[in-house]
């Protein structure tokens, strides 16, 4: 029978894979500068005129959504590297399920509230 | 390969489709690597967690009852400050993560003590607020905006405490038995735990703070 190579042990091989798998101190020192800015980005925004009013929302959102890819770049190392494919795909599909819940809620609950009838019109009705 | 084939610090058998995904040709995947790939499903199952109750927050953030809304309650400086400690927290993690790789002991110690600090002083402000709010009439129980914002941010408050006791525990098992393999692949899933908490509170910040306080 032939002997299955076993999954090498992570003491001997360590030094092959460790700078990947966990970055380096320039790596976390530029995410944590690129998140600085993203962050102090979201407070100026938010607390000054800079944008347009009715945009200020969708300039926070995409602030914050620049924000998580910095964090999931530098700090949790997802990258398009091979040992990352299971890693993206599980990304991928999380990604989807948040937006069917948020999005879906947020649409459903709208539209509810569009249709329901204020108290007000249905005592009219009564009439 | 066959010279570790015999080592004692193997887990378990590696799924042979683990090792396919990798794409590296022969072998299966080194044992951190499966072990982050697991417990990275597992930080995307507590996001989806979370994602419920984002929607909840969004659907209920005007439902005030005639009380206080959120551009009556939140204070940007304390949010601002809570941000930075979390921030901060997350890269003296990733730095204590990384000189234990190096076998860095002191820097380790000390990455995870300034992670520790700069974690209870994020909870420690967390509660104060929370207490404030209470103190003021605004508890969970007064409108559905504030039940849907205690549970949301009250959950992250959770996480970053079930983090604490974690990290203490995973400092005394670096000092009682040295950083060895699963002390270290521990530590990684550690630090990932650390990393997704920032990411939700960066949502959180959004979503709640700031464009609450509007």
């Amino acid at each position: 029978m032939q002997q299955v190579p076993m999954p090498p042990d992570d003491a001997s091989q360590s030094d092959a894979f460790e700078s990947d798998a966990s970055g380096s101190i320039a790596t976390y020192t530029v995410g944590l500068v690129f998140a600085l800015l993203l962050t102090g980005g979201s407070f100026l925004v938010s607390q000054t005129n800079l944008l347009w009013a009715p945009g200020v929302s969708a300039g926070l959102a995409v602030l914050a959504i620049a924000q998580m890819g910095v964090h999931l770049v530098f700090f949790l190392h997802i990258s398009t590297g091979r040992d990352n494919a299971n890693n993206v795909l599980a990304l991928a599909f999380g990604v989807l399920i948040v937006t069917l819940v948020v999005g879906g809620s947020l649409w459903i609950m709208a539209n509810l509230n569009a249709n329901m009838l204020s108290p007000a019109a249905i005592m009219q009705m009564q009439r | 390969m066959s010279a570790h084939a015999g080592t004692a610090e193997l887990t378990g058998s590696i799924p042979a489709s683990a090792a396919e995904s990798t794409g590296s040709g022969g072998g299966p995947a080194p044992v951190r690597i499966v072990v982050a790939y697991g417990f990275w499903i597992f930080l995307l199952s507590d996001i989806i967690m979370f994602s419920a109750l984002f929607a909840t927050y969004a659907v209920q953030s005007g439902q005030t009852a005639g009380g206080p809304g959120a551009r009556d309650l939140f204070e940007l400086r304390h949010v601002a400050i809570e941000t930075l400690c979390l921030l901060f927290s997350s890269y003296t993690c990733g730095l204590g993560v990384l000189a234990v790789e190096r076998r860095r002991l002191a820097g380790f110690y000390l990455g995870f003590a300034l992670t520790f600090v700069l974690g209870a002083t994020f909870l420690g402000l967390e509660i104060s607020e929370f207490a404030g709010l209470v103190a003021r009439g605004a508890g969970p129980s007064r409108s559905a905006f504030l039940s849907a914002f205690f549970s949301l941010v009250g959950l992250h408050g959770v996480h970053v405490s079930a983090g604490l006791l974690w990290m203490g525990f995973m400092v005394a098992q670096t000092a009682a038995k040295g950083p060895r393999a699963f002390v270290r692949r521990r530590l990684l899933c550690f630090s990932l735990f650390w990393h997704a908490l920032d990411i939700i509170w960066v949502a959180l910040l959004t979503l709640v703070y700031l464009m609450g306080a509007r």
